[in-house]
């Protein structure tokens, strides 16, 4: 995600607990105006202030694209991770207002194929949730495969076999029900397109036998279902305006030169214009350039850098800002 | 304060003209006085009033000429509109975003209201006033794509994001400048741009698709880009360079200022919410050199632009046959004074 998203401000308006781990949040728009229209397998990023701290978290939007009255998402509590499952999970009560993004679609349907076969892990089935309720609504041709730890951990797997019947496929491994992927692979009809959401494992998987077994890349659809590491808090010196700034975990260099009230030039915010490009004058340590303008030349020099998306590890950094 | 909309021709005796008040208004695209190729993208955000910017999509004064001159072209020429199969849904999307805008900035001349998917929409100016269902196309006299634009100005292509790339997967294209829908269709971003010289050493196309495919919904963007056209054709589309192309022979020191226009096209790049896909309107602007003059600044600025313009640059923008013609008549209007920053009038 990149910085300057655009943003929504919601309320939450409904709190379901769906099994032991998920639990699914409703929100709607403080205004009461309809939410933009997405497609089936967007996100969107949710803000969560937890304190002193906000963390920024995508979430699959799980409702129809064609009702946007409300979002929905549900997320696993995930007593290990950084913290953002367990604050949905503890402190979000219907009637608190949030933000989060507009949708962002990174695991869009290809609407050129013929049929859309769909494999889930776990929570992974969250976009499938939304694309099987668009290509229902559209008499798309598709068939889901879901994978889920035992029967009362298959989210939504109920729903789902209500709704399409015959077309979802579930399988339980505390059953030792597994899919067998090599004859389903090997049985579609030309032109279908494959999508994988789950673990690491399983798209890994499941990526490996489809190449093996002859699938074009460009049919091989996948979204890796983990957050976006936070990046550490890093110093700055701003050598010509005379300040010190302290650039935070969830904000861009960008944000913080911006927050001191020195105004840098920009354009795209995005790391692809090349207007905010920015001299370094000294730096000790490591830079993380996420930019696409600068040359790997300019990345390895050391002496420029994009403050809108990349970012800084270390005991100094000296800009001419 | 509705738009007094100009009965013009594109074609055949040129009567198109822009009005003093729409001179001022026009998008020069140079803020300094050299040009070379770059990306130069920003966000598509609402601008001064008076301006092409004070509405996110432009209706101006030559809107009922040109959506009858490019009734003429699809007449002549059916596949100056064509949409693949799988990009339905996005022709939808489409006619979502042109409706809802052009009703928003324009509510004397367009109404659109919804109940569910029952919509209808008034276009008062063109005399429609059609009731439809969303997402069934038998209830409209075309596709979604086609219907709306053919009541939008400006060129629109829709791509289709996928693989990391865009692809032009529809489109309606009429006022384009040479290039062809038909050759086009079907091709990603790096095989559509193919033919622009420089652009490519600097890696720039790599650094513009990295963002086209990053555009957010909500937060559209826009470019400017520019070439010049002989006589006010809109239609200038290899298909009928026979038509055109030899224009470019008959500039005349005499006949310059009336010949010779700067055509400007405000691209803008959306990301539609249903298809995902990115819609991309180009929407061309045209000024003869008589009119711009008007504004000293641009006369001297224009001169010392297409003076100095790159060779490479002036051969792909089709200049090279009357650019001398054109330096020495607009040299007379440069008194070597200094132009003001920016890119509007004085």
């Amino acid at each position: 995600m990149s910085t300057g998203t655009t943003k929504l401000d919601v309320v939450v308006s409904d709190v379901v607990p769906v099994n032991e781990l998920v639990t699914r949040f409703h929100f709607r728009r403080r205004d009461g105006e309809l939410l933009p229209t997405f497609s089936g397998g967007a996100h969107v990023v949710v803000e969560m202030r937890d304190g002193d701290r906000t963390r920024l978290n995508p979430y699959s939007l799980m409702g129809s694209p064609l009702d946007t009255r409300e979002y929905t998402i549900s997320i696993r509590r995930d007593d290990v991770g950084r913290g953002g499952s367990l604050f949905m999970h503890r402190s979000v009560r219907p009637g608190l207002e949030m933000v989060i993004s507009y949708p962002v679609n990174l695991f869009s349907l290809d609407l050129r194929a013929k049929k859309h076969l769909m494999l889930a892990g776990g929570i992974g089935i969250t976009p499938f949730m939304a694309q099987t309720a668009q290509l229902a609504g559209e008499g798309g041709n598709f068939e889901l495969h879901y994978t889920c730890r035992t029967a009362s951990l298959g989210t939504y797997a109920d729903v789902l076999q209500q709704r399409y019947g015959r077309r979802v496929r579930l399988y339980h491994d505390d059953r030792g029900e597994r899919i067998d992927l090599d004859r389903l692979l090997s049985s579609q009809p030309l032109g279908t397109h494959l999508y994988v959401c789950g673990p690491a494992g399983m798209i890994g998987w499941v990526r490996e036998r489809a190449a093996a077994l002859g699938w074009p890349p460009e049919t091989v659809h996948f979204e890796h279902f983990a957050a976006p590491q936070p990046g550490l808090p890093f110093d700055v010196t701003l050598a010509i305006s005379g300040k010190t700034i302290r650039v935070g975990e969830q904000q861009s260099l960008l944000e913080a030169i911006e927050a001191a009230g020195v105004d840098p030039p920009y354009l795209c915010r995005g790391g692809v214009c090349g207007q905010c490009e920015t001299n370094v004058i000294a730096s000790d340590g490591k830079f993380i350039h996420n930019d696409h303008w600068l040359s790997e030349e300019d990345h390895r020099s050391g002496c420029k850098i994009m403050p809108c998306v990349s970012r800084f590890e270390g005991k100094s950094l000296v800009l001419e800002r | 304060m509705g738009i007094t909309f100009r009965k013009e021709t594109f074609r055949d005796d040129f009567t198109f003209r822009n009005s003093p008040e729409h001179i001022r208004r026009f998008p020069f695209p140079f803020h300094e006085d050299s040009y070379m190729y770059a990306v130069n993208i920003e966000p598509h955000v609402v601008g001064p009033k008076g301006s092409v910017l004070e509405n996110l999509i432009d209706v101006d004064e030559h809107y009922v000429a040109e959506m009858q001159d490019r009734a003429l072209v699809l007449a002549e020429d059916p596949l100056r509109c064509q949409s693949l199969p799988h990009m339905t849904l996005a022709g939808w999307d489409l006619l979502e975003l042109l409706m809802e805008q052009q009703a928003l900035g324009y509510p004397e001349h367009f109404t659109l209201t919804r109940d569910g998917d029952r919509w209808r929409w008034i276009n008062r100016p063109l005399g429609i006033d059609d009731t439809f269902t969303f997402g069934d196309t038998s209830t409209l006299p075309y596709g979604p794509m086609e219907y709306i634009t053919r009541q939008s100005q400006g060129d629109f292509c829709i791509l289709d994001q996928r693989d990391g790339n865009l692809w032009m997967d529809a489109g309606m294209v009429t006022t384009q400048a040479d290039w062809s829908l038909d050759f086009d269709i079907g091709m990603n971003f790096f095989e559509w741009h193919a033919p622009v010289p420089l652009a490519h050493e600097k890696g720039i196309f790599t650094r513009a698709l990295k963002f086209l495919t990053n555009i957010q919904q909500g937060k559209p963007a826009r470019r400017l880009n520019w070439t010049m056209t002989i006589n006010p054709r809109l239609d200038t589309s290899p298909e009928n360079y026979h038509k055109w192309g030899p224009d470019r022979a008959t500039v005349t020191p005499d006949n310059v200022g009336d010949k010779v226009h700067l055509r400007v096209e405000l691209q803008s790049f959306w990301r539609l919410p249903r298809s995902n896909a990115i819609v991309f309107p180009i929407r061309c602007y045209l000024i003869k050199m008589d009119e711009l003059v008007t504004q000293p600044k641009w006369a001297r600025r224009l001169h010392r632009v297409i003076r100095d313009l790159p060779e490479e640059l002036a051969t792909y923008k089709g200049l090279t046959r009357y650019r001398p013609t054109l330096v020495e008549w607009l040299s007379k209007l440069d008194d070597g004074s200094a132009t003001s920053p920016g890119f509007g009038p004085d």
